[in-house]
């Protein structure tokens, strides 16, 4: 115990950008990611993989990470919420931008596991229904919104969409 | 004017948003400083126990421990947390202030309490030591139950009083036994309103660091009270204020239990820093939270209601106990909410009410969403269902033969609110409220063809309709300071801190419409105590109603100083002006105009003099205090199902009718109601903090303690009235609270319509489906014995 803890050598890349870090097996993916890397957009509230607000993508998938180690990582691509929209002078992702318009954020503590969780669902299937969108976000706790202007921000963005693709192909948007 | 240039009561998306939807909020856990160190805590397992020696040897030894700190290490420095909230001027009244300490001596109270604390060169490092600190408690009889705790022989949380009892208040107003003596109808009913936690998805933190070469504190914190978590942690320090620099920066959700001051972890941050010289961190982890941060709720009422032939009330009695938990430093706001919000929208001639706060060895209470009324809420709208249901009325009846009328304001309820000014409602028209609430929610129709189509089909369809009102926006007071920047830009700086309730654009959105500029181009500055310097917090649906009227003092300030500047400039009167598109420009000749930050320039010269008796540049800052509250009110219905097999329910269908005054922004108001209602969902249905006979939490984690999904929440539909308030120019009032405060009255309502069980009577919160069910079989053999 009173050894210093060994670290681990891991390769991994976080929105685009490749890393090498020494990190102890026991130190948890989203202290890593947030002490670590500075990559504070990735929140922490439960530590025990319930409330999502720690939600990333590692090789696509939405994961999260309070539940994983750093160590996990070696190898893997990961992108955070800072990912999204890289430059800060740039327009936000239309999700994001959605998100506001809709109101779909107060706190905005939850809001970045959100999007993550969305970001794959939405690409599997872009034009979801208002139950389909439900049970997507329902391993994410938000505690201000009620999740309601969330689900109208999903709905409202995936309407916009497809209206856009089917201008695009020179038909009729459907309202 | 061409155009509709109004700014107020559209639904303008939020200015803050883009900084926290692309994860470049600053949140307290961000915080990273050169050589920071962190702090984890050693927190009694036990309720109530006595403590004995404390062994850190080994956790001294351990590698990257800085230090282990007791009670008895510091010094002076150990003191009870101030009263935050003094007793109220009422007559007869009894209050025992005890209240929380930095870290336990001699005894612990409830679970949680913090006994020891390590400092550490990370978190890691710090709750290893924390395993390795060896402490001797001798455990004591816990104090839970409400009702034992006030018996003779109860074990005492607090040694040195003769009881458990934390405070007595007797209110009342009328002849209560006159009225009971001429009722046509008394019922009495026992109501149980169990506790919850606020669960905001950020824990509580605090960093601390300080400046030797200036002499200076900075202090991060998850407060929903900066300026006076600055001016006290000074006074404790013996720092002057300016020497104190309090950020609450973007905040992950507040609802009330932020508004706690002077929580032990946020007494010592500052304090190890200042020892230590190093800036010291602590985060609270979320089983800390269920324990260490406070919650509310826990009350039992017993009531009686009279009422004439009509179902008119003639009056109320009600003996309530408060669960206080084992400190009261919050006094009484909660319990004195409930006293007070029972009278509701309603003519309740007699009114004889005794609150009994308790304390308990469980954690403590102070205001979360609601902050109390609900309960008095819950008593009253459950008793008029009750006379409803004797008297073969239906819910709207009842309620409508008791409202208050318009011509009936302003009422003065003359019992005392948790300002400690005299209940009175400013304004309010309530029957608007109620037929709204009936068309959204398709009452006539449910009745007609819904629900007997459902029962036919075995389906177990409810209905329900309660009112409230809201005590809202009170004072002492805000201020705001708004400038006109040279580049055009506002800025709006207060005092109040911000958890999501969109401060960042409602604000800008009351400067935007004086000084007719873009919102987008208003900065509001908040939680900052180097900007702005006075202020009390955000806290009983107040942000709006009281920072907001002084950002609309302070703007209207800045437009008349705008406009004298250009009349002078532009060599015209200042009635041949008008301020529009960010400049200011003559009616006449909308040629002859200067930019507004042109005019920003022109107001602060660099040589020449200011004319005597003016102040350099576009600026004004004004200060906003309430002589009362504002009463806001609303009316709540919903559709929900109960599925006869497993009890679990389901809301089909959700209306809010609200009346908070005048809306600035309606989005923001929907977003308040969606999520009060989504918390009044949770409160009913979901969430409750089960203690055992120890005074053990048992469900102390977010896998146990159920918070609504996005799969238990159904879609509100949000209508508004607008009686305006007369008590301030913007003629508003607070909104964050009212989803949170009927739902359970509503809920209880609705699921008696739906199983439709003689005898059956909804008289406690929270439920679930095996208390439910419970419920549902006492009724049946009630019933079946009876009949």
């Amino acid at each position: 115990m009173n050894e210093p803890n060994p670290t681990r050598e891991i390769e991994f890349e976080v929105n685009g950008t490749t890393f090498r870090r020494a990190v102890e097996p026991r130190r948890l993916l989203s202290d890593f990611l947030r002490h670590d890397l500075g990559l504070t957009g990735t929140h922490v509230g439960c530590e025990h993989g319930v409330c999502g607000a720690c939600t990333i993508l590692l090789d696509g998938q939405a994961i999260r990470s309070c539940l994983l180690f750093a160590v996990q990582i070696d190898g893997a691509h990961l992108t955070t919420v800072e990912g999204m929209t890289p430059e800060p002078a740039a327009p936000m992702h239309p999700l994001q931008q959605a998100f506001q318009r809709h109101h779909g954020l107060q706190c905005g503590f939850c809001t970045p596991g959100f999007l993550m969780t969305l970001l794959p669902f939405l690409e599997e299937n872009p034009d979801p229904t208002e139950d389909e969108v439900r049970h997507a976000i329902s391993g994410n706790l938000c505690r201000c919104t009620g999740y309601q202007h969330i689900v109208d921000a999903v709905l409202g963005w995936a309407r916009e969409r497809a209206a856009a693709a089917a201008e695009g192909e020179g038909r009729e948007p459907t309202p | 004017m061409s155009e509709d240039r109004r700014v107020l009561g559209r639904r303008t998306p939020r200015n803050e948003d883009p900084r926290l939807l692309t994860g470049r909020a600053l949140f307290v856990d961000d915080v990273q400083r050169p050589g920071m160190v962190h702090v984890a805590f050693v927190r009694s397992p036990h309720a109530h126990a006595r403590l004995g020696a404390i062994d850190a040897s080994a956790a001294l030894q351990m590698p990257g421990v800085l230090g282990v700190y007791t009670a008895d290490d510091l010094g002076d420095y150990w003191q009870p947390g101030p009263l935050l909230v003094p007793p109220p001027p009422v007559s007869g009244m009894e209050f025992h202030e005890r209240t929380q300490v930095p870290l336990a001596r001699d005894k612990v109270r409830h679970v949680g309490e913090p006994v020891a604390l390590v400092v550490a060169e990370s978190r890691y490092l710090a709750e290893d030591a924390v395993e390795q600190i060896f402490v001797d408690y001798e455990p004591l009889p816990a104090v839970v139950d409400l009702v034992a705790a006030l018996e003779p022989d109860a074990a005492r949380v607090h040694d040195d009083l003769d009881s458990n009892l934390a405070a007595f208040v007797p209110q009342s107003r009328g002849d209560y036994a006159a009225a009971r003596a001429e009722a046509h109808l008394v019922l009495a009913r026992t109501f149980d309103y169990d506790r919850g936690a606020s669960a905001a998805i950020e824990n509580r933190g605090v960093v601390a660091e300080w400046d030797p070469r200036e002499d200076r504190l900075t202090i991060w914190d998850t407060t929903q009270a900066p300026i006076p978590v600055r001016n006290g942690l000074a006074a404790m320090l013996g720092l002057s204020e300016h020497q104190v620099h309090l950020i609450a920066p973007f905040i992950g959700g507040g609802f009330g239990p932020k508004i706690m001051m002077f929580y032990p972890e946020e007494v010592l941050i500052p304090w190890l820093a200042l020892q230590l010289g190093v800036p010291v961190k602590w985060i609270e982890d979320r089983s800390e939270n269920f324990y260490a941060t406070t919650q509310e709720r826990g009350q039992i009422h017993e009531a009686e209601i009279a009422v004439d032939t009509e179902g008119r009330i003639l009056g109320v009695r009600d003996r309530f106990l408060h669960d206080t938990g084992a400190y009261d430093p919050y006094g009484l706001t909660v319990p004195l909410n409930s006293q007070c919000t029972l009278l509701g929208p309603y003519r309740i001639p007699a009114y004889d009410s005794e609150m009994r706060a308790v304390f308990t060895n469980k954690t403590i209470v102070t205001p979360y969403r609601g902050a109390g009324r609900q309960h008095g809420v819950f008593v009253i709208e459950r008793l008029l269902d009750l006379v409803a249901r004797e008297l073969d009325l239906d819910p709207f009846e009842v309620r409508r033969r008791n409202f208050l009328q318009p011509e009936d304001f302003p009422v003065d309820q003359t019992i005392i609110y948790q300002d400690f000014q005299p209940l009175v409602y400013d304004s309010g028209n309530y029957e608007p409220l109620l037929d709204q609430a009936r068309q959204r929610i398709g009452w006539d129709q449910f009745l007609e063809s819904e629900q007997p189509n459902a029962r036919a089909e075995g389906r177990l369809l409810g209905i329900g309709v309660v009112a409230y009102v809201e005590g809202t926006g009170i004072g002492p007071f805000e201020g705001a300071r708004v400038q006109i920047q040279t580049s055009g830009r506002v800025t709006v700086v207060t005092g109040v801190g911000t958890q999501g309730q969109g401060h960042y654009t409602v604000l800008a959105q009351i400067a935007a419409e004086q000084l007719a500029v873009p919102v987008t181009s208003v900065d509001v500055i908040t939680g900052d105590t180097d900007q702005f310097h006075w202020g009390t917090g955000t806290f009983a649906s107040r942000g709006a109603v009281v920072a907001g009227n002084a950002v609309h003092a302070a703007a209207v300030e800045v437009r008349a100083k705008t406009l004298a500047i250009a009349a002078r400039l532009l060599e015209v009167t200042e009635d041949e002006l008008e301020l529009v598109d960010s400049e200011v420009r003559v009616v006449s000749d909308p040629t002859r105009s200067m930019a507004l930050g042109t005019l920003a320039a022109e107001a602060n010269p660099m040589r020449g003099a200011v004319t005597p008796g003016t102040e350099p540049g576009l600026e004004a800052t004004r200060y906003f205090g309430p002589h009362r509250g504002a009463t806001a009110s609303g009316a709540h219905a919903m559709v929900l199902e109960v599925d006869p097999e497993t009890y679990d329910v389901t809301i089909h269908r959700y209306v809010v009718v609200h009346d908070c005054g005048r809306i600035l922004n309606p989005l923001i108001v929907d977003g308040q109601v969606h999520g009060g209602v989504a918390q009044g969902i949770g409160n009913c249905f979901y969430e409750e903090l089960v203690y055992d006979e120890n005074g053990q939490l048992m469900n102390a984690s977010l896998m146990d303690f159920l918070l609504p999904t996005s799969l238990d929440v159904p879609r509100v539909e949000v209508g508004h009235e607008e009686t305006v308030s007369p008590l301030n120019e913007l003629g508003t009032k607070g909104a964050g609270e009212a989803g949170a405060i009927p739902t359970g009255a509503l809920f209880a309502q609705a699921l008696e319509n739906a199983l439709d069980l003689p005898g059956l009577e909804i008289l406690q919160i929270p439920l679930n489906p095996s208390k439910l069910w419970h419920l549902v079989q006492r009724a049946r053999a009630a019933h079946t014995s009876a009949g």
